[in-house]
């Protein structure tokens, strides 16, 4: 579904990605790894088209479309969803108003019908279910005063009910208790079919017990360095980062 | 005496006062010629001026606009298709045409024993000395804006409220301009509120020919009674070719407690001041005001908070977005006097600006006396925070829906300020539409006209 090939991008003139080589196929789970300052995040800003950044060479398509010639909208309205390692508060935007003019816009992309309230309403209830949401929280404003655990788990709510086909999650196990993650990780593993995918960014093991991925890949100094399965988490786990960064840093010099 | 604009106005009082005196009331005839005097000896003060940094009065009043001093009846009468459009909100209404008093709309209650409201020729002829006592006696006659409303000014709208009447109904003021030619309203509004008196007006400033300039002139004074409560809302939305000069006096005595709220939908060019003064402890002033502009639109506002005596409260907020061309400014100064202690006064201005050719100022200033207070002031001027626009276009709102909820989020404190539950939730509604683009055809107090302009200003009846 997705392909990127030799992704490289900028910003404020600092290249950041240096060449980035992914397949991401339906039913998949990625994890990716790196030390701090990789490019892990800036990875997924690029995936979900922040404006910050500057693509400067290589592609990305997403079921054979160019990805990177789509708005953040369309990205989001063709099954691309960026769970954010940072969930941004509006204050004075309700979550309710908030959700119902994305899912209208949805709808509006693939020339259906706005949805009526009550129907609008069941699915919010049965998507909080997901993620035991506070009902309170949705009436509120977007992540306004929301705790660490409840924004990261609002972002899964969000992702349920946009149902994407690929699901980037940056950090969704950063600054969550060890309740919450289990929360969040069930969420993601209930939302989990044949046909959608996830990429998952982390900088621990923790999160992969949970979501466990088929693919984990190393991402050092905006390349991937590394791509191996479940056990690769389980070695950096052990060994750190250094063994990896001394090799690469060694082919380098 | 230097030439400037106003010379045609003191010519024109020189020459027409008969017919000035002859419709108007003795009260009122008693403060021209003070006023007529103030302004031979004064020019305008000049854009840039303190106080005055980004109005123009010279221009706003150099044109050659007409005045109804004969009190000629224009043919219409806007109470006839009137359609106060507030869910849920029974408003005892008022209307003005130009600078006249209409008769009352059909179906108007009675008001309750010990409230007197109504055309303020009428009621100061009948009350002479309840008048005399009140109007022009807290208004500056040193404003040149003040001393031209006074010398011209024939009319106006007066509320008084007796001694512990509490008014459960709020009262509604539509100011209608809807003339063929330029044409400028010279209007006048005193609120009395004795001890205990509680009151919610509103006032809504529409312009029914958006292709006529217009200038609408107004001086406002309020006295607030010992724990007597106001709401007072006043609303413009009005078209770009009409121009707005308000100034605003309050006078709060111990233990008031009143709001002002000054919004601003639509508008040409506007001058919002607000002169308020506490004469006793323990009152607050919640004084709040929003500005949305865009195109050419300009609006100035200017706020002086005299803090005279101690133990009072003040929160002041001001929020304006521009976009495309438009100007909006704001100076305001909270002034703690030397004995006023245990002062609490809050000044904020935050402002958006939507474009790069869009201009916002801003001046906050706190000037203080005494050591015994919690004081403070800022200002902000930014523009929509990229990542909150990021974050919900990954979301799937498009960048103009995205924009667009976050400059009504902007506004939702402002909004939230509003006492009157219908009017908050209809205000949310018109802010909304306003960002959308939508004209104001169907707000508050329009009159439900339905002929709305391509262009986006509210349009004139068919």
């Amino acid at each position: 579904m997705l392909k990127v090939e030799n992704l490289h991008a900028q910003i404020n003139g600092k290249e950041i990605l240096k060449g980035i080589n992914l397949e991401i196929r339906p039913g998949e789970v990625h994890a990716i790894m790196g030390p701090n300052g990789s490019g892990k995040s800036t990875l997924s800003m690029v995936l979900a088209g922040n404006p910050a950044y500057e693509v400067t060479d290589g592609s990305a398509t997403f079921y054979g479309k160019d990805l990177l010639a789509m708005s953040p909208d369309v990205r989001s309205h063709e099954g691309l969803f960026l769970g954010f390692q940072y969930p941004v508060e509006i204050p004075g935007v309700s979550m309710v108003n908030f959700m119902r003019a994305a899912v209208n816009a949805k709808r509006k992309y693939f020339g259906e019908a706005p949805m009526s309230a009550t129907d609008f309403l069941k699915m919010m209830r049965e998507k909080r279910a997901i993620v035991e949401l506070d009902n309170k929280l949705a009436s509120r404003s977007v992540n306004e005063g929301f705790s660490g655990g409840e924004k990261k788990r609002n972002e899964i709510f969000q992702m349920a009910v946009l149902e994407p086909k690929l699901s980037i999650l940056d950090e969704t196990d950063s600054g969550l208790d060890i309740d919450a993650l289990r929360i969040v990780a069930e969420g993601v593993n209930k939302l989990k079919t044949q046909n959608n995918a996830t990429i998952v960014i982390t900088h621990y093991q923790r999160l992969l017990d949970y979501i466990r991925p088929q693919f984990v890949h190393i991402l050092y100094k905006g390349r991937i360095v590394m791509t191996g399965g479940p056990e690769l988490a389980l070695e950096l786990e052990e060994r750190g980062y250094d063994w990896i960064k001394s090799s690469v840093d060694g082919k380098e010099d | 005496m230097a030439k400037n604009a106003l010379t045609q106005y003191i010519d024109l009082f020189r020459s027409a006062r008969n017919i000035i005196d002859s419709h108007s009331s003795p009260v009122l005839n008693s403060r021209r010629e003070e006023a007529c005097r103030v302004l031979e000896e004064t020019t305008l003060p000049a854009e840039g001026a303190e106080n005055y940094e980004h109005t123009d009065l010279e221009k706003m009043l150099a044109p050659d606009f007409g005045l109804n001093l004969a009190g000629v009846n224009i043919d219409i009468n806007p109470a006839a298709s009137f359609r106060c459009d507030v869910p849920d909100m029974q408003t005892m209404l008022y209307l003005t045409l130009n600078d006249t008093p209409m008769p009352p709309a059909p179906g108007r209650g009675s008001l309750p024993d010990g409230v007197t409201a109504g055309s303020l020729k009428s009621i100061s002829l009948e009350y002479p000395e309840l008048v005399d006592r009140y109007y022009g006696r807290l208004a500056s006659i040193s404003n040149p804006l003040v001393a031209l409303d006074t010398m011209l000014c024939q009319d106006g709208f007066m509320i008084h409220v007796a001694k512990g009447v509490r008014v459960e109904q709020p009262l509604q003021l539509v100011n209608i301009l809807n003339n063929g030619r330029p044409l400028m309203a010279v209007r006048r509004v005193l609120i009395v509120l004795e001890e205990g008196a509680e009151l919610t007006l509103l006032t809504c400033d529409h312009t029914q020919n958006p292709d006529v300039e217009f200038l609408a002139l107004q001086t406002v004074e309020i006295y607030a009674g010992p724990n007597s409560r106001l709401d007072f809302y006043d609303m413009e939305e009005s078209t770009e070719r009409t121009s707005r000069l308000s100034s605003l006096y309050l006078s709060q005595e111990q233990g008031s407690n009143v709001l002002i709220d000054g919004i601003t939908l639509f508008n040409g060019t506007t001058r919002n001041e607000y002169h308020t003064v506490f004469n006793g402890s323990d009152a607050s002033l919640r004084l709040l005001g929003m500005g949305i502009e865009d195109r050419r639109r300009h609006i100035e506002t200017y706020s002086y908070v005299d803090h005279k005596t101690g133990h009072c409260h003040t929160d002041e907020l001001m929020k304006f977005v521009v976009d495309d061309e438009s100007i909006a400014s704001f100076s305001g100064r909270i002034y703690v006097a030397p004995g006023a202690v245990k002062t609490e006064a809050y000044q904020s201005n935050r402002n958006i600006v939507g474009s790069d050719t869009a201009r916002m100022f801003s001046k906050p200033q706190l000037e203080i006396y005494n050591d015994d207070v919690k004081c403070s002031h800022g200002t902000a001027i930014g523009q929509l925070d990229p990542m909150q626009l990021f974050y919900m276009r990954t979301r799937g709102l498009e960048e103009s829906t995205a924009r667009l909820l976050l400059k009504q989020a902007f506004m939702a404190d402002v909004i939230d300020g509003v006492r009157l539950d219908s009017l908050r939730d209809r205000l949310r509604l018109l802010v909304e539409r306003r960002f959308a683009g939508a004209s104001s055809a169907c707000s508050s107090c329009t009159r439900d006209c339905g002929a709305v302009r391509q262009d986006g200003e509210p349009g004139a009846e068919v």
